[in-house]
């Protein structure tokens, strides 16, 4: 080893280490944000080395340099604003938008490498396998990730999206990446083997994802950011570079147990979520088991949820996905203020699932001036049902259905608010539609329970002026 | 095999296994954050992209290096920049004493 290549080795070897430090730190709230610089710092480490090591080698032309510049600036010039500018509740298609170029970078340095290297000669088994599983899982995560980004923005249908031939097409797709596969490995001097892998991916992720509903969808990013860490590290085998290898193997074991917990927290199989698409059955959720329709429900007014609060010691308010749909937060950390001041003991309860992914709810409050400590998770907030006075539930649904607790229906097991426990329970909804299980939800027509239908964001501002009213 | 093969496997293979191990037993609440971290990290790509720039000498493959440029460097850049303005609002200064609940910290 030269002596440039000693200290590149070890260079790396420290930058993979920040990346596993930094990744450790990030398990706790207060090391977090110090565990992400350690990780952006291994990463800077790593790219001042490979400039290094270019400059040295000098056989980059100055086309290279201009094409290498050109591409990284647009790219970090994009990537900032669009991460700088994006509001919180816009985070999770962000996400899956930087995954998909992730994805498409390691793709794209599979396709070099096949083409420059290896048209005209023979190919090693150490090559051309890493070489067509970077392409093969690049161009899958690239179109998946690109859709779920799609979905989860809106701008394609969240429902899940099928037609008559899909699963055909999808059967069509795998055939056709194992065809070029060993087609790519067997025969290296043509492009067409290539063309064909990459197509056949590209398409296999569309078809994979687009039949996945929208409430699934953050499960689904999760695991793409998995197989994208996956597409990377074999990127790492192809350009013989080891900082890839253990970047990439990293980010594809710790997103699949990522991808594991977030299904688990939502009561999901990671199986059933994908097969949810080219399974057998439709993706039908919706067993009915349980509930009729609720008749007996209380409806209730601004004014008087605004005398409730004002009067009560202890109020727990449960945000769901409704309150980030709304964009409520600010009126709900206006109203929790409000009520803080006048000495009233105000908690937030938050279902792992709460928001559009695991996680996002704390985002969103904290987006808000939340402070961490009023943030309650499950098993804490439960402990505290007992003696709350007034329980606001805005926007959820399913994680407070106490049919979760009983056998044979579609939320069976699945953890929930123990809401019906405390003294008094308002709900802020819409309408008395089921929420994404399709379970009735007989927390609704219990004794404590009233119903407040409205827009989440409107029924907040009405009940603040109540509240005020009370107050004073 | 080749010993630099199986070198790479051998620390490919311990890598996945650090993975699983560090990051067991998330607390939900940082789950979103982790997911965009460790989305920063793939964009180690990035060094991909230098090395392939390198090598480019026509303008098929220009192309190609100026794509996966500018795909890692999405990638890294919003990938850390995004995470960090999500974690910083955890670690924001409290404007409001909290005098209940000191004991619910984790």
């Amino acid at each position: 080893m030269s002596m440039l290549k000693t200290i590149a080795s070890l260079i790396y070897l420290l930058s993979a280490v920040c990346y596993v430090m930094g990744v450790h730190m990030m398990r706790s709230p207060k090391t977090a944000r110090n565990g992400n610089l350690l990780s952006g710092l291994g990463m800077a480490m790593a790219v001042v080395m490979i400039l290094i090591e270019i400059v040295a080698k000098g056989q980059i032309t100055l086309i290279g340099w201009g094409v290498l510049f050109a591409g990284l600036l647009i790219g970090i010039l994009y990537g900032v604003i669009k991460a700088r500018k994006v509001p919180m509740t816009d985070v999770p298609q962000l996400v899956s938008l930087f995954n998909a170029v992730g994805g498409g970078a390691a793709a794209t340095i599979g396709i070099f490498d096949y083409t420059h290297e290896a048209l005209g000669t023979s190919l090693s088994l150490a090559f051309s396998i890493p070489v067509l599983l970077d392409i093969i899982i690049g161009g899958i995560t690239f179109s998946g990730s690109l859709i779920a980004t799609g979905k989860l923005s809106g701008h394609v249908a969240g429902k899940p999206i099928s037609f008559p031939g899909d699963k055909l097409i999808n059967g069509i797709a795998v055939l056709a990446i194992i065809v070029a596969g060993i087609w790519m490995i067997g025969f290296p001097s043509a492009y067409w083997p290539m063309i064909l892998a990459l197509a056949a991916s590209l398409i296999f992720g569309l078809l994979m994802t687009l039949p996945i509903g929208g409430a699934d969808m953050p499960v689904v990013v999760s695991l793409l950011n998995a197989f994208t860490g996956l597409a990377v590290a074999f990127a790492g085998f192809v350009i013989d570079n080891q900082v890839l290898i253990i970047a990439g193997a990293l980010v594809g074991a710790a997103g699949t147990i990522l991808t594991l917990q977030m299904a688990e927290a939502m009561n999901r199989s990671v199986a059933n979520i994908i097969a949810g698409g080219f399974g057998s059955g439709d993706s039908d959720t919706s067993t009915g088991a349980g509930a009729e329709v609720p008749t007996n429900i209380k409806k209730t007014t601004p004014d008087d949820v605004g005398m409730q609060l004002a009067y009560a010691h202890n109020v727990m308010i449960v945000p769901g996905y409704g309150l980030a749909a709304a964009q409520a937060q600010h009126e709900v950390a206006e109203l929790a203020k409000l009520l803080t001041d006048a000495g009233i003991n105000v908690n937030y309860a938050i279902h792992p699932v709460a928001g559009r992914m695991p996680g996002h709810m704390n985002v969103l409050l904290a987006d808000v001036n939340v402070p961490y400590d009023q943030m309650k998770q499950l098993d804490e907030a439960n402990s505290m049902f007992e003696n709350t006075d007034v329980s606001l539930v805005i926007g959820a649904n399913d994680v407070t259905n106490p049919l979760a607790r009983e056998k044979g229906n579609a939320i069976s097991g699945m953890p929930i608010l123990d809401v019906d426990k405390s003294k008094s329970v308002v709900v802020i909804k819409r309408s008395m539609s089921t929420g994404y299980a399709g379970v009735q939800n007989p927390l609704f027509s219990e004794d404590q329970t009233s119903m407040m239908f409205s827009d989440a964001k409107k029924g907040l501002q009405e009940i603040i002026a109540a509240t005020k009213g009370y107050l004073d | 095999m080749s010993q630099e093969l199986y070198t790479n496997l051998a620390i490919f293979v311990l890598s996945l296994l650090v993975g699983f191990e560090v990051m067991s037993k998330i607390p939900s609440t940082l789950q979103t954050p982790m997911m965009s971290g460790a989305n920063a990290i793939h964009g180690v790509v990035v060094v991909g992209a230098f090395v392939i720039a390198a090598e480019a000498d026509n303008w098929y493959f220009y192309l190609l290096a100026f794509l996966a440029a500018f795909f890692a460097a999405v990638n890294v850049a919003g990938g850390y920049t995004v995470t960090d303005r999500m974690l910083g609002m955890f670690n924001r200064p409290k404007k409001q004493p909290n005098p209940s609940d000191k004991g619910g910290d984790k």
